[in-house]
């Protein structure tokens, strides 16, 4: 049981399918005490405030031909137009309207924009977390070529100053604040969880070294529900030979201020990583099985640190891919067809798409691609924080009939994903249709068929 | 002064002058804007390249949104080819930026632009039709939407009336004409109308810094 700041009670549920704080008997849907003034107020300049061209160009450029509705796979799934990407950005529209666009004072003259009410807002909050995966996918079909994921972020933004967050990924956001794990892992939970690994698997874990080349960092939920990734991880960093370590005062990878809107607990949350890389001197920053952990650091991990950051940084995928490249180490060949899911901040949004092709012709496996997968793969539906939030789960489920039809199609034996979020989605979607694929870990599958003896 | 030689005269050039002092405001106002540097490692270079990578690519439809999206872009496209032709291969048209720009290029028969002209409004028709009763678009759509349509139309409407007549005397028939084309210049930079150049700004944007990532554009 936590108590947090802004004053309910949140108690994890670490037993579900998916991680998540429990169900609440009452819904904290709203943040902090403020008049709905103060609110839409805080909403609309927190908004405006990390307003820049990129930002302005895009809600300028609009033409409304309703495309990206076609690319999304809630609309899709349900077929309501609420869910049409550009949409979720309507009251931010009208504020930037109103407020910034180049003909503002017009807008504000005539009274040509209405002024955003704060129940629109709560409204919104449903469009702009519940049903937004921030996946990309809508930004690859807009003729326009605006990137609505990115405007989804910055809406983000002003919602949190707002005090109009969904009650679980505040919570959730608040606990990796405060604790350092959006899912309760303190240091002493990491450290023995890693121990316990050590012994289950008789692998050489490196914790807190204070020098090595490389930081290793887990994501809570890998920590928490597939601790296995940890000595898979161990396993083939020691085979590789590579100078490694864990480090209780940098572990997490996952980034939930970035996911609730929060850029100051962002900006925390990379410091802790990027702090502990530096200190050790580390030269590359490995991270696991991740999909928006690979977007907070390696994309932005910079921009918040305010200046290049001195080391480089790798999802897991890439790091095998060149160490099975390079013949640091090798694998024996796995004769059996599998298919795979990208995790949408890796590959279509991250430029990593090659990578886990690449692990896949090492293991000389038959790859069947998703239809339409890759770059334009549908998404689980628990990106963007989505996974957390209960009300969202009727939605999520509809949505993940999607997911399950584009597998299906391949006919593969086994389905493989490289981020424990997309994992954990599967797991509870899976429970819940009583499905037959089971998403399981790459890096994993090539620990498990490393050839240490060849490394 | 008669209506002819209002419309050809201080309207017409009035307009000019709308269009160009609204298009570079609105350009400036979004590009004076603050923007932030990027300190994350590039995968590749980005930057012009990139913007130039988009402005062009994104003209393609990738094949996994081919089918949902063939109905609307073919008859966008046929929009824009359509309003293409009419304003450039006109000969009267050519005739017309001949004496402002002094230089010309061969025009198409006047009946291969009429028929041209009448697809164009079929288009266009067809494509309101679709906003009014896709609830993507009636959800999505605003007054900017539908008078767009209007002013962007009206000029081939115009137009295509002059051979006709009905009656009305040719003078004023092609005055009106201009005219249309006056208030299609002046609403373009204040509106939806300005994906003209917009669309580069756009495009560019997601190019310069998504292509920096090899993300997929």
């Amino acid at each position: 049981m936590s108590t947090s700041k802004v004053g309910y009670d949140d108690t994890y549920d670490l037993q579900s399918k998916r991680l998540s704080i429990k169900k609440p008997d009452v819904r904290y849907d709203k943040q902090g005490e403020m008049t709905d003034d103060e609110r839409v107020h805080k909403a609309m300049v927190h908004f405006a405030k990390d307003f820049g061209t990129t930002a302005a160009a895009y809600l300028d450029s609009c033409i409304h031909c309703g495309m990206c509705a076609d690319a999304c796979h809630y609309y899709v799934a349900t077929g309501d137009p609420k869910y049409t990407p550009i949409w979720k950005l309507e009251p931010f529209k009208q504020a930037y309207k109103r407020e910034a666009s180049p003909f503002a004072f017009f807008y504000r003259l005539f009274g040509l924009k209405k002024k955003v009410t704060v129940e629109e807002l709560e409204e919104w909050q449903h469009l702009l977390y519940d049903s937004c995966t921030v996946c990309g996918r809508c930004s690859l079909i807009c003729p326009m070529g605006i990137d609505v994921a990115s405007l989804v972020s910055t809406a983000r933004h002003g919602m949190f100053k707002a005090g109009l967050v969904p009650h679980e990924l505040h919570a959730v956001a608040e606990r990796a604040e405060i604790d350092g794990s959006p899912l309760g892992v303190t240091k002493t939970v990491f450290a023995d969880r890693l121990e316990w690994m050590e012994d289950e698997h008789e692998v050489d874990i490196n914790i807190d070294k204070e020098q090595a080349d490389i930081l290793v960092v887990m994501s809570s939920i890998e920590i928490q529900k597939y601790p296995d990734s940890m000595a898979a991880t161990a396993k083939i960093l020691n085979a590789a030979g590579e100078d490694w370590t864990f480090r209780t005062d940098g572990f997490e990878a996952t980034n939930f201020g970035m996911l609730s809107g929060n850029l100051d607990w962002q900006r925390d949350m990379s410091m802790r990583v990027i702090n502990a890389a530096v200190k050790i001197g580390a030269k590359l920053v490995l991270l696991p099985e991740c999909g928006h952990a690979y977007m907070a650091l390696r994309w932005m991990g910079g921009n918040m640190y305010g200046k290049p950051l001195p080391f480089k940084v790798q999802h897991v995928s890439e790091y095998l891919a060149d160490a099975l490249n390079s013949g640091k180490i090798k694998v024996r060949k796995v004769d059996k067809s599998v298919t795979f899911h990208d995790p949408c901040q890796v590959s279509r949004r991250g430029g990593a798409t090659r990578a886990p092709r690449e692990i896949f012709k090492h293991l000389g496996v038959e790859l069947r691609e998703l239809p339409n997968g890759g770059d334009y793969n549908w998404c689980c539906g628990g990106g963007g924080g989505v996974v957390t939030i209960h009300r969202a789960d009727e939605l999520r489920y509809k949505v993940f009939k999607l997911k399950m039809e584009q597998v299906e199609a391949t006919e593969a034996e086994a389905l493989y994903s490289s981020c424990a979020n997309c994992r954990q989605t599967f797991d509870d979607c899976q429970s819940h249709y009583k499905w037959d694929y089971t998403a399981e870990s790459l890096l994993e599958l090539v620990a498990d068929s490393l050839q240490e003896d060849a490394a | 002064m008669d209506l002819l030689e209002f419309a050809r005269g201080p309207a017409l050039q009035l307009s000019i002058y709308v269009l160009l002092a609204g298009s570079i405001w609105r350009v400036l106002g979004i590009a004076l804007l603050q923007s932030k540097p990027d300190y994350s490692e590039p995968r590749q270079a980005g930057g012009l390249g990139g913007a130039l990578k988009v402005i062009w690519s994104r003209a393609f439809t990738a094949p996994a949104f081919k089918k949902a999206t063939m109905y609307s872009k073919t008859l966008g496209y046929t929009l824009h080819i359509g309003l293409f032709v009419t304003i450039f291969f006109f000969v009267p048209h050519i005739l017309f930026f001949k004496g402002i720009f002094g230089v010309s290029w061969p025009g198409l028969p006047n009946s291969a632009i009429f028929f041209v002209g009448v697809i164009t409004v079929g288009v266009a028709l067809a494509l309101l039709i679709r906003r009014m009763t896709h609830p993507v678009l009636r959800l999505i759509s605003n007054f900017d939407d539908y008078f767009s349509w209007f002013v962007t139309i009206l000029p081939v409407a115009t137009g295509l009336i002059i051979p006709i007549r009905f009656g009305v005397r040719y003078e004023t028939l092609l005055a009106i004409h201009i005219l249309s084309v006056a208030l299609l210049l002046v609403w373009l930079p204040f509106s939806k109308l300005a994906h003209t150049f917009l669309i580069f700004m756009s495009r560019g944007t997601t190019g310069a810094i998504l292509v920096r990532r090899g993300a997929k554009t």
